[in-house]
């Protein structure tokens, strides 16, 4: 493996070249499949009864109309189907005293959150289905529902009444308990007498993933591996918790995660609705569908985000920081979801960001309440973690009269000082943010921007200008498994790949990463077409079917490219070892002067040589193989990665703000991310693009809202405010190369990294626009409305008018908390 | 039941349906065109896009009943003797995909407003798309590809 190691990274050339993807002709022309689109004999068709209460006793159902309904084949409860439904797991549980709920796919006795599925109804035609669950007629008794995670600390109004306190867990870090850091308490301390301290409690808003497929699945128990077709992340995850909870083996166990459409963490859950279809249609023994609806979607899909950051930051007076203090509360919703408490955890390594900090002080509340459930969405724990310190940075450069970004200047590891062991314990092995910032600040015109603002400020313009700055890092590449059995999770986090070279010429790659966008099928040909010298046309790769791909982790945490694809270049690496006996004995050479270059086994100092095209096919028919050698060249290689990946940025934002409105235009943003070696510069840019909206979104329009009675207003299109092409601008997205150490191919994820930059960026361009008129914060999203409230609050000299929500009574509470 | 007769990307297709079927229904479950899809329940996404009689509608907003007598094209009837049209090959070209759920209504839109509007500007297109929803690609490629379809300069980055 030495030689092959040595070779160039791109002996072809494919990696860094901008391939336009395989995937997209199906795509343009109408022939894909998702899972909605499969249609199998005699198949039946599945609509759920949701609770329309946030906390309710099931006094009773009646399904007797819905069962004398046209082509209506059964309605099933949670009482008719008992254990046999399976429980549905968290695989996270942060703390070994951790509280959480039993989770059933349908409740048989009580009702946890508005949207919680209480019947399953079964017709031949969707719409025959749909019509009878109207039918339905269920009695409910309702209970006080806990709501506001603030009031639910209180424990006054219990979530789930039996486990007697919404309190799940309390998760902390200490770098003083560490060892990797000082006292937090004493430096803050400190800095009350000879420094500065800066003290906020941020927001971050419940977001919705609200990827673009509906969730949708199909099962067919017939033949003797019951098959699970679902709009799905993780086929691995999803296999692996079918078997442990339904008692089938896993054997018998096939999931198929066909086109996906979208993601960003919203389908890596293990769901409801799966868990019901898998065990509806087993029983019935017929193929079984269920698709769900967009306003089922956004109720009962798990949210993201939603925590009450308190946060105490300490420096110098000089700006030097000395310690930094995190208190969140973070919503779990009714139930604790398959990463559940484990997504704001990951925070804890990311609030530190890329500041050298002394002491550090992180504890994470997480509550249960009797909302939809909430787990990953893009990011998943970083970009909270990132908006509480570049927010706290800005806050603290006004504290001081300073520059925001000389603040970050005086605090930021220099590319001189890797590798750097944070406060909080990780190892960042590379970086550069002097280049980076340099750059951005450039083409964002930085200078210029600040001038305009300033003779805005003077002539006392209406539209007023803010320039908001986001210095971020991120830790990509999840993740070393010992590292996640240090932290309590349930599984590892390597990555499986295999290489079947075939007779005919072509090479046939399977991965255990799944994409659902992200466009593997191309990145990864272009890795192996470059490590196996072939043509990037006689690649294919195959995910997302448990039968083709059988080992895999899946795909989340900008995991697949610096986990999966170095199980890809080990594998390769593999194939080509196991060649080159071969090459030796049809080249009638020793097989230490075989070489391997661009494809092609030669003799050294020779012309002699031989395409690995040509050795492959020698392998099928294995009439002329070295004496006692197995007749397969094929390989695969399992990679558990030996640290994270850190891919920073700087991000940089101008916002307008009209001041007698409130109304936000976006007026630049550029962004400069280093995320190490690019394999395809096109595909990186897009996942940028689309990242920074999302962020973008969360900064200025996402909302999931809930009335006071435990009911989701946000839950069409019509309310949740995905944006649209007329909201947004177009980006100047710039990417920097300081190859990752952590692996060969030198590459660090991208997949969330504008989510997780762009947010704080945007709330810092419009705190900056309007903070003459004394405003320090603006609750997200940052609507016209508060916009403007915190304009004319604080110039009316009220004592918090900042943090107004759009609807007061929603969370009024959690305000004065 | 009623029976309805109408072309769907060049073909006569006649069929029994439900008067409150959609065409989007219609067109996925009784023809099988299931390049066109369904993002939402309340017409905001836009992925049900197709052409009726030369402009676009968003399918799950149209009867199957109301479509008698029209000739409809899908993203599966937009390519002629295996030569993508423009804007097909434009969206490939700009990476203006990634998951491609949105993708078929995303290109009929875009297909439409050429027709209307053959040189757009960046904030035509934004506007005469705002009606399709993307959640990949943050729209930037999508606005490349168009001003790529009608033969105009696309700035870099």
């Amino acid at each position: 493996m030495t030689v092959t190691e040595d070779r160039p990274a791109a002996a072809t050339g494919e990696i860094g070249r901008d391939r336009r993807r395989k995937e997209d002709q199906r795509l343009i022309t109408g022939r894909t499949r998702w899972t909605d689109n499969i249609q199998l004999t005699g198949m039946l068709h599945m609509a759920m009864v949701r609770s329309p209460f946030a906390h309710a006793k099931i006094v009773s159902i009646d399904t007797s109309a819905a069962k004398a309904a046209t082509n209506v084949v059964d309605v099933y409860t949670g009482a008719d189907l008992g254990e046999s439904q399976g429980v549905l797991i968290n695989a996270w549980p942060i703390t070994p005293d951790q509280k959480t709920p039993v989770h059933l796919p349908m409740p048989a006795d009580r009702v946890a959150f508005a949207g919680e599925i209480v019947a399953a109804v079964v017709a031949r035609t969707a719409a025959e289905a749909r019509d009878a669950a109207e039918l339905v007629d269920v009695e409910y008794e309702e209970l006080p529902a806990a709501l506001d995670m603030k009031e639910a600390l209180r424990d006054e109004v219990l979530a789930h009444p039996d486990l007697g306190s919404n309190k799940s867990a309390l998760w902390v870090f200490d770098s003083a308990e560490a060892g990797t850091g000082g006292n937090v308490d004493d430096a803050i301390a400190a800095a009350r007498t000879d420094g500065v301290v800066v003290e906020r409690e941020f927001r971050q808003n419940r977001l919705i993933p609200a990827f673009m497929e509906p969730r949708s699945t199909v099962v067919d128990p017939t033949g003797e591996q019951n098959v699970m077709y679902s709009a799905t992340q993780v086929p691995h995850i999803l296999r692996f918790a079918l078997a442990a909870t339904t008692g089938v083996p896993e054997s018998k166990i096939r999931v198929v995660a066909p086109d996906v459409g979208g993601g960003f963490g919203g389908k890596l859950q293990v769901t409801p609705e799966e868990w019901l279809t898998w065990c509806i249609a087993r029983r019935l023994g017929k193929p079984l569908k269920y698709t769900e609806t967009r306003s089922e979607s956004l109720m009962a899909a798990h949210h993201g985000r939603d925590q009450w950051q308190k946060l105490t930051m300490a420096a110098d007076k000089d700006g030097t920081l000395t310690g930094f203090k995190i208190e969140l509360t973070a919503d779990l919703g009714a139930y604790v979801a398959v990463v559940g408490g484990g997504v704001p955890v990951l925070g804890a390594f990311m609030f530190n960001a890329i500041y050298k900090i002394p002491a550090y002080h992180f504890a994470c509340q997480t509550v249960l309440t009797n909302k939809t459930w909430v787990d990953a969405y893009r990011g998943a724990g970083r970009p909270e973690a990132t908006f509480g310190v570049e927010r706290m940075m800005d806050e603290l450069a006004h504290e001081l009269g300073m520059d925001p970004m000389e603040v970050r200047r005086k605090n930021w590891i220099r590319h001189d000082e890797f590798p750097y062991t944070t406060v909080s314990g990780l190892e960042y092995d590379t970086g550069n943010y002097e280049a980076a910032t340099e750059e951005a600040m450039a083409s964002f015109g930085y200078d210029e921007l600040r001038a305009e603002q300033q003779r805005r400020r003077e002539s006392g313009d209406r539209v007023q200008l803010g320039i908001g700055i986001s210095t971020f890092t991120e830790m990509c590449g999840l993740a070393p498994s010992r590292v996640l059995g240090s932290l309590d999770y349930g599984a590892g986090g390597w990555e499986n790949a295999s290489i079947r070279m075939l007779a005919t010429g072509s090479v046939e790659v399977t991965t255990g990463a799944s994409a659902h966008g992200q466009g593997h099928e191309t990145a990864f040909s272009q890795i192996v077409a470059d490590r196996l010298g072939v043509p990037f046309e006689s690649v294919e790769i195959l995910h997302g079917d448990t039968q083709v791909a059988s080992k895999g982790l899946d795909t989340y945490g900008s995991r697949s490219l610096t986990v999966g694809g170095e199980a890809l270049v080990k594998a390769a690496d593999k194939v080509i070892e196991k060649a080159k006996p071969v090459a030796a004995h049809l080249l009638e050479a020793n097989v230490d002067d075989i070489e391997f270059e661009a494809g092609t086994f030669s003799v050294r100092g020779t012309d002699q040589g031989i395409s690995i095209a040509d050795v492959a096919g020698a392998v099928f028919v294995a009439h002329n193989l070295p004496e006692g050698m197995e007749p397969s060249i094929d390989a695969d290689a399992t990679y558990d990665p030996v640290n994270f990946s850190f891919p920073h940025g700087t991000h940089l934002c101008a916002a307008e703000v009209d001041t007698e409105t409130g109304a936000i235009k976006l007026r630049k943003y550029t962004c400069v991310d280093d995320i190490g070696n690019v394999i395809n510069p096109l595909i990186v840019a897009g996942q940028v693009h689309g990242g920074l909206v999302q962020g973008i979104a969360q900064a200025l329009f996402e909302d999931a809202v809930f009335d006071d009675a435990g009911t989701l207003v946000s839950a069409s299109f019509v309310d949740y405010l995905v944006p649209t092409a007329a909201d947004m601008i177009s980006f100047d997205v710039h990417h920097r190369s300081t190859p990752s150490l952590t692996n060969t191919l030198g590459t660090k994820g991208v997949g969330e990294a504008g989510t997780i930059a762009s947010t704080p960026a945007v709330v810092n361009a419009i705190v900056d626009a309007v903070r003459h008129f004394g405003v320090n914060d603006i609750v997200m999203p940052c609507t016209p409305e508060r916009v403007w409230r915190a304009i004319n609050g604080s110039g009316a000299g009220g004592a918090d008018p900042t943090t107004g929500d759009a609807m007061p009574h929603f969370d009024a509470e959690g305000e004065q908390a | 039941m009623t029976r309805i007769s109408l072309t769907v990307d060049g073909a006569s297709v006649s069929e029994d349906v439900e008067p409150r079927m959609l065409l989007v229904q219609f067109l996925r479950e009784k023809l099988g065109k299931t390049g066109t899809v369904v993002g939402c329940d309340t017409s905001n996404c836009g992925a049900c896009t197709v052409h009726l009689d030369g402009h676009s509608v968003k399918s799950c907003n149209v009867l199957a009943v109301q479509a008698e007598g029209s000739e409809v094209t899908t993203i599966e009837g937009l390519a002629r003797d295996g030569e993508l049209h423009p804007v097909q090959q434009a969206f490939h070209e700009c990476h203006a995909l990634q998951c491609g759920y949105c993708t078929p209504g995303m290109i009929m839109q875009s297909v439409d407003l050429l027709n209307d509007n053959p040189k757009p500007t960046e904030e035509e297109i934004r506007v005469g798309l705002e009606g399709n929803l993307c959640r990949c690609t943050g729209y930037h490629n999508i606005v490349r590809a168009v001003q790529t379809a009608s033969g105009q300069e696309v700035n870099a980055s």
